[in-house]
């Protein structure tokens, strides 16, 4: 057994915690860090404390006028939320079979570079964008509606399965495509024997999630007028309708819920 | 299946047996049927779909060359954005952390506390950012306050949700040494389970932050503070060639964001 | 002076593990318990210390009965039994001293846990132990960062810093090399006689038995069937604990078999 060296025993007998940082420097340099930022933060910031007064007795009006939430006008709820199921399906189909060349593109270990770059800088583009503010501009472009609402959803499940499908293309066994390129199959023959073959069960998995999640987005970009549950929504918030308005919210969370939960029962059943 | 035998008899050889071949065609029929069924259905007038592309590339040419002149005005709201956003995820912690403990199945004091406390994780996930906003700015009016609020709604039911897997997935061992000690209930977590979960909480923390500085550029549609304020006014005044700017400065701030997460998360590790 | 009296386990409505078992054990013994896997010498130990809950009979730690205490007297006995494990249940992100310091955990105020700030005859009691196991130059390193030998010395050191009247060690050896677990009986045995302190261990190497205990028991589908000296333990004893199950020598080999043991013996609460 070996024994401790005496010289350390001496002031090891007072024993205290190491610190969590052990240079004293940086834990005070970040302690200082962070107060310095959140004063810095905290000033500066634009609080309109007169208008943040009167919150109290609104919230009071909003609750008061949005219960009971009013479920009359179904008919409504019906029409925004079923525009908002075809867009997700639309923009889900779309956006699935696009990122299939996307993430072909954006993989280093089967795409020539500039075609890799590009690839990349597709994905990165669409994924840096919020969905409401990809919206704005289609909006813009194309007018309000739902074809704004699938152009942005088909362009966001581009940037996030392209991306997820690209790593996964990336991770394949390569001893599958030597064997496909020992056989003399050209570049498609190869793609679609050796290499889709070992994405195609993730990629079906993505779908289910990109559908749930899609369904999710589509009740937001409505918000900035590109159609579904979300335009309703807005509609109603805008004409202080909170009773409506609270009535679309709590169908929108069921609906959430119930997709939340079919998607992750298919994901389930296929892997 | 069972007549395999048979095919392999008469050297027929198919790719799937016919069960996998039914349900393949059943997912593909029913996949087929919901398509048309939107594409019919849908509130589409066809020809400004044929004419999108036109539209979309009238509006790209507009928007070139991006327009630097408000760029200062552009940087004080991305800074307004990344504060809304750095706060708004501090603040979270402080209600998440609370909430997961008595949302994880080991260490909730009660049943009552747990669904309260699934209850509070779902009802946060299932409404997201830009709703939270739009009623955070019908109460306390347009501004930074809403932005923050609406954040930490919609973030305290990711961290709590994630942070009370990671308390589910402890070892447990550790936890039956300190209960053999005769230590109580909180020493047992302060021992055992912090430091079991705390570089989880680090990971979880430094995601969410990710996520809000994107979610946070959008806030500003609604009203509620961050560089989303002045995109909406450029694009009421038709200003295309600063909306190019704010968004080529979007990019930039998450791009500079990930790489600051990606930093931190090599730190932490 | 440990007094067990017709201790019955059942989980469910399954066969009892343990059969009204009556064990007496005083001074400063090293008592082996031996058994093939299921045998029930798990759940004995762990009901003493009643990490899992009895189902009936009485267990006496010096005349204080321990089966019907409440939480609060329960953690005070608890602090007189101290236990080492198979896995060691060490906290693999704390350093070696605070893992030590744990075993204080039922004497100190929660404020003094969370801040670890400690008595300090405790921090002297700590590095007094850790130099007599020759641990003492670890304590400011990471528990996770010892090898598999220096590791369950923590673990001894933990249970002893409880200043223990029994102590409890559920395979302690199981999971380390031959020689290292032959320091650890050797440092177990010499413990007991130093601190006059009587020792249950739970173990599957009868030879490391023979060798390093005054005592040993033998179990069998959770009834007693050996109670004896090492020199009276013969082959006819070791026929009747292992014949038809399997040889002790396979099981000393395999730590495998003692963990899922332990996993099937804890209580599900």
């Amino acid at each position: 057994m070996t024994r401790p060296d005496p010289s350390e025993k001496s002031d090891a007998r007072a024993w205290r915690k190491p610190p969590f940082i052990a240079n004293p420097l940086l834990r005070y340099g970040l302690l200082a860090l962070l107060a310095g930022y959140l004063s810095w933060a905290l000033t500066t910031l634009p609080f309109n404390w007169e208008r943040i007064g009167e919150g109290l007795p609104r919230a009071a009006r909003i609750f008061g006028g949005g219960f009971p939430p009013n479920f009359s006008r179904f008919d409504l709820l019906l029409t925004g939320f079923t525009e908002s199921l075809q867009i997700a399906i639309l923009a889900t189909l779309l956006g699935v079979l696009l990122s299939i060349p996307f993430a072909v593109m954006a993989a280093r270990n089967i795409a020539p570079l500039p075609i890799y770059l590009l690839g990349r800088t597709v994905i990165i583009v669409s994924r840096s964008f919020h969905p409401v503010i990809v919206a704005i501009l289609f909006v813009a472009a194309v007018g309000f509606g739902p074809l704004a609402g699938i152009l942005t959803l088909t362009l966001y499940s581009i940037g996030f399965v392209g991306k997820l499908l690209a790593e996964e293309i990336e991770e394949i066994d390569w001893g599958q495509v030597e064997a496909m390129r020992s056989t003399g199959a050209g570049y498609l023959a190869t793609l679609y024997y050796a290499v889709f073959p070992q994405i195609l069960p993730r990629q079906v998995g993505l779908s289910m999630y990109q559908l749930d999640s899609n369904l999710r987005a589509s009740a937001v970009v409505g918000i900035v007028g590109a159609g579904g549950i979300g335009s309703t929504l807005m509609n109603a918030f805008g004409r202080y309708d909170y009773d409506f308005a609270f009535a679309i919210l709590l169908v929108i969370i069921a609906v959430i819920l119930i997709s939340e939960g079919v998607s992750g029962w298919v994901r389930k059943r296929i892997w | 299946m069972v007549d395999n035998d048979d095919l392999l008899a008469a050297r027929i050889w198919r790719r799937h047996n016919p069960r996998e071949q039914l349900v393949r065609y059943g997912a593909m029929l029913v996949t087929l049927m919901l398509v048309v069924w939107a594409v019919r259905d849908i509130d589409i007038f066809w020809p400004w779909v044929w004419d999108a592309p036109n539209q979309i590339s009238n509006l790209g040419s507009r928007m070139w060359p991006p327009d630097p002149s408000r760029l200062g005005e552009i940087l004080d709201a991305m800074v307004e954005t990344v504060h809304i956003a750095t706060l708004a995820t501090m603040l979270t912690i402080f209600i998440a952390l609370p909430v997961s403990y008595i949302a994880a199945q080991n260490t909730t004091p009660n049943r009552a506390c747990l669904w309260l406390g699934r209850f509070i994780l779902v009802a946060s996930r299932s409404v997201n950012t830009i709703i939270w906003a739009l009623l955070f700015v019908a109460i306390f009016g347009p501004g930074v306050l809403a932005g923050i609020l609406a954040i930490m709604c919609r973030s305290v039911g990711f961290i709590g949700k994630l942070m009370s897997e990671a308390i589910e997935e402890i070892d447990r061992r550790p936890v039956e040494a300190m209960e053999a000690t005769g230590a109580s209930k909180a020493k047992v977590i302060v021992y055992a389970i912090v430091p079991q979960v705390v570089p989880a909480f680090f990971a979880i923390v430094i995601l969410r932050w990710d996520i809000n500085i994107r979610e946070s550029t959008v806030l500003g549609l609604v009203g509620a503070g961050g560089i989303g304020v002045i995109l909406q006014g450029s694009i009421d005044t038709f200003a295309w060639q600063t909306v190019a700017t704010i968004l080529v400065a979007i990019i930039l701030l998450v791009l500079i964001g990930e790489a600051i997460t990606a930093l931190l998360r090599r730190r932490v590790m | 002076m440990l007094e067990i009296t017709n201790l019955i386990k059942r989980y469910g409505q399954d066969e009892p593990v343990l059969k009204g078992l009556d064990l007496a054990v005083e001074g400063n013994s090293v008592v082996a318990i031996v058994g093939a896997s299921g045998a029930g010498k798990s759940t004995l130990l762990r009901c003493i210390n009643r990490l899992v809950e009895p189902t009936s009979g009485s267990i006496k730690l010096n005349g204080t009965e321990i089966v019907n205490l409440r939480r609060r007297e329960l953690r005070r006995v608890r602090r007189k039994i101290g236990m080492v494990f198979q896995g060691f249940n060490l906290i693999d992100r704390l350093t070696v001293m605070e893992n030590v310091l744990a075993g204080r955990l039922g004497y100190v105020s929660l404020f003094q846990a969370v801040t670890r700030r400690f008595p300090a005859e405790d921090i002297e009691r700590a590095f007094a132990l850790m130099e007599r196991v020759g641990i003492a130059h670890y304590a400011n390193k990471r528990a996770d960062e010892l090898s598999g030998g220096e590791r369950q010395r923590v673990g001894v050191v933990r249970a002893l810093m409880q200043e223990p009247e029994v102590l409890l060690a559920d395979e302690p050896t199981a999971s380390l090399d031959p020689r290292t677990s032959e320091q650890i009986m050797m440092l177990l045995q010499s413990l007991a006689s130093e601190l006059s302190l009587p020792v249950l261990i739970n173990i599957h190497n009868v030879a490391q038995a023979r060798s390093y205990t005054d005592r040993i028991v033998g179990l069998r589908h959770g009834t007693m069937i050996f109670d004896g000296t090492p020199v009276e333990f013969d082959k006819e004893a070791l026929d009747a604990i292992y014949g038809g199950i399997e040889s002790p020598e396979d099981a000393s080999t395999t730590p495998e078999r003692g963990s899922k043991e332990r996993e099937s013996d804890h209580d599900p609460t």
